[in-house]
């Protein structure tokens, strides 16, 4: 044992020098996804939108005269290892600001590394409220959260014909799930909608049979997906085998719906999901330029198109920290956080700028993204 | 009402699957006294080996279906013949991690050789239900539970009916009588791993075209097989065939009735009670393990 604790403390030492050596010529960022795990492909598609940032930005010439490196940590679709990925990433790559953790249950387990340590952290994907209102001053959201996308979809529900009527739910067990159905049932009732059933399925649970018998005796007319692009094609499959009569809507904005349309089949038709990218349709973006050079540097690099409506967040969330970093005018979690407050980014989804929302003295920033509803038609994507 | 027999018919079909996973894994334990960790990701190998055979060369998929099991049963031989031999006396503990180990790797193989977005089995069945007043069922599914009892029986029959099958229960009961009455011990190891991989193997073959192939599909799946090979009682090959069956009536009308958040908690409580009443397990061993 002696041996090895002696032989790890030189390794750990040679890397501490090496890592300080790089230091000197670039300004590191941090990247908290999952790679491996339940949900390694959404994390996969919002690193590689990352990558992209970070070479955009380094042909550019970086920033503050330096080059961008990315130092990316697989979070293994585990809180306990999110966790000691953010430590990893602060402790030995002193990275003086992060991106991360995906979802929200990985982002809830990160936070109070943020407080103990003082690094300031984007958030990209999580969309439980509880992110920005739990008093935690070191987080900036560029997503939505899931009152946001209920609101914003409630603005757009009139669109749907015949109209809702009486919605029910099934969603993942956990932060991002069940924030998303109170959140559309809230929404939901106060426009005098009924709800009928609210089911919850496991994260990892593949038969969801159970839970749609009881969706499909409740009567209802919607149903409300909330989960990630895996299960949403268990549930589209299973809906088919079980002639569910609800039409479907996905919220969360990780459907990937050519994923679906790929491995659900003729089951993916009629669906809609609500995402917050369409890179079908990238003129009708805010910024449809940046959205289309976007587009364009993901097809170059040989991506899988189907992952753009999650890749884009990666993007984003550098290209935001970046323009802080710049911002701030040096590469310090303190400063680059106050820099965050000011920053505004033209950003894949629409204009980036933080809001002040949680309890007072220690607010949280909060983004206002964008929203779009599509429709797979005949395997195609449409704007319903 | 009407739910309450699509909730049994769905138990029913998955309940097959269920048993298939419970006695690869019983028989294992029974007769080499391996914890084999490796069970979920050989399911999952079975998985991708269907994926790769039916989806990218665009095989029949039938013969897809029994080519992955042959594989699995190859992979499994391989394993035994790797790994387990070499460590014949070892205690159970040391086992016990190897296996822990390889079952790790195999997972970590997966994901470096498919990556981690999930794959879709392509099938000839239609999508269309068949629909009997209130249950609907997808054809794939009687397809999987048909396949199921027919391999069950197969395995029964095979167990109790044939040479190899007392061959291999001697081995189970004592290996010294049994090598004297020359019983090649080492053969029936090597088999006996190799049908149960193969079991494993199939089931995430009939399975993948249902749900979808990811890396990490088999790790819920090797939980369950624990749970039901330890309801049905250690070795006990009929005990996980019910065993199967009765994770999968629990799970079902836990979730339909109860909690569908807490589906997957549903069959572990069951389990926590059992053993408190009967820490054999539901159908003990005639002969006690450990």
């Amino acid at each position: 044992m002696v041996k090895k604790n002696a032989f790890a403390t030189v390794a750990t030492m040679a890397l501490m020098v090496s890592g300080g050596a790089m230091a000197q010529d670039t300004v590191k960022i941090g990247v908290n996804q999952p790679l491996t795990g339940a949900v390694a492909a959404s994390g996969n598609y919002v690193t590689n939108g990352a990558r992209i940032a970070e070479e955009v930005l380094n042909a550019k010439g970086g920033v503050l005269g330096k080059k961008v490196a990315l130092v990316i940590e697989d979070n293994k679709s585990n809180p306990k290892e999110a966790v000691a990925a953010a430590e990893k990433l602060i402790v030995r790559d002193k990275v003086p600001v992060m991106m991360g953790a995906w979802s929200s249950t990985l982002t809830l387990a990160v936070m109070p590394k943020l407080v103990e340590y003082s690094v300031p952290m984007v958030v990209e994907t999580s969309s439980s409220g509880k992110i920005t209102t739990s008093g935690n001053p070191w987080v900036f959201r560029i997503a939505p959260t899931s009152a946001m996308e209920a609101k914003a979809f409630g603005e757009k529900m009139d669109q749907f014909s015949p109209p809702i009527k009486k919605a029910d739910f099934l969603a993942v067990n956990n932060d991002f799930g069940r924030g998303a159905s109170d959140e559309f049932r809230k929404m939901l009732e106060g426009k005098g909608i009924k709800v009928g059933v609210v089911e919850t399925m496991a994260p990892e649970a593949t038969d969801l049979s159970a839970q749609l018998a009881n969706i499909k005796q409740s009567g209802g007319d919607t149903l409300f997906v909330t989960t990630g692009v895996e299960q949403i094609t268990l549930v589209l499959k299973q809906a088919a085998e079980q002639r569910l009569p609800q039409r479907i809507i996905t919220t969360g904005g990780s459907s990937s719906p050519d994923q679906l349309v790929a491995q659900a089949g003729e089951a993916a038709n009629n669906s809609y999901h609500i995402l917050f990218f369409a890179p079908w349709f990238p003129d009708k973006a805010t910024n449809p330029d940046v959205a289309k050079a976007f587009v364009d540097a993901w097809k170059q690099k040989g991506y899988d198109f189907a992952g753009l409506t999650e890749g884009f967040r990666g993007y984003d969330g550098i290209m935001t920290i970046a323009e802080a970093v710049k911002g701030a005018g040096k590469a310090e979690p303190q400063a680059i956080r106050d820099a965050l407050w000011t920053t505004k980014v033209s950003g894949v989804n629409g204009n980036i700028a933080f809001t002040k929302e949680g309890p007072s003295g220690k607010e949280s920033g909060q983004n206002q993204p964008n929203i779009y509803i599509v429709q797979v038609k005949d395997g195609k994507v449409t704007l319903p | 009402m009407p739910e309450f027999l699509q909730h049994l018919a769905n138990a029913v079909i998955l309940g097959g699957t269920y048993a298939l996973l419970g006695i690869g894994l019983t028989l294992i334990f029974g007769i080499m006294r391996v914890v084999n960790f490796t069970h979920g990701e050989l399911y999952t190998f079975g998985a991708y080996m269907a994926f790769m055979l039916a989806g990218m060369f665009g095989l029949n998929f039938f013969a897809s279906l029994a080519l992955a099991a042959l594989l699995g049963m190859a992979l499994g031989a391989l394993i035994e013949f790797a790994l387990l031999r070499p460590l014949k006396g070892a205690d159970i503990d040391t086992t016990m991690l190897v296996m822990i180990g390889a079952g790790i790797a195999m997972q970590a193989g997966e994901q470096l050789m498919w990556g981690g977005v999930a794959k879709s089995v392509p099938n000839p069945f239609p999508t269309d239900p068949f629909v009997l007043g209130p249950v609907s069922v997808g054809p794939i599914r009687l397809f999987v539970l048909a396949v199921a009892v027919v391999l069950l029986v197969i395995f029964y029959l095979l167990l109790n009916r044939t040479k190899l099958g007392v061959a291999m229960r001697a081995t189970f009961q004592d290996p010294d009588t049994a090598a004297l009455m020359g019983v090649n011990n080492g053969l029936m190891y090597t088999l006996t791993f190799a049908i149960g991989s193969g079991l494993a193997a199939i089931a995430g073959a009939l399975l993948g075209p249902i749900f979808v192939v990811t890396p990490t599909m088999g790790d819920l799946v090797a939980l369950k097989a624990f749970a039901i090979v330890i309801l049905g009682g250690l070795g006990n090959i009929p005990g996980a065939t019910i065993g199967g069956f009765v994770l999968a009536l629990v799970e079902e009308f836990g979730a339909g009735y109860l909690s569908s958040g807490y589906r997957d908690a549903m069959g572990f409580l069951l389990i926590i009670a059992v053993l408190l009443v009967r820490p054999q397990g539901l159908f003990a061993a005639k002969e006690r393990i450990g």
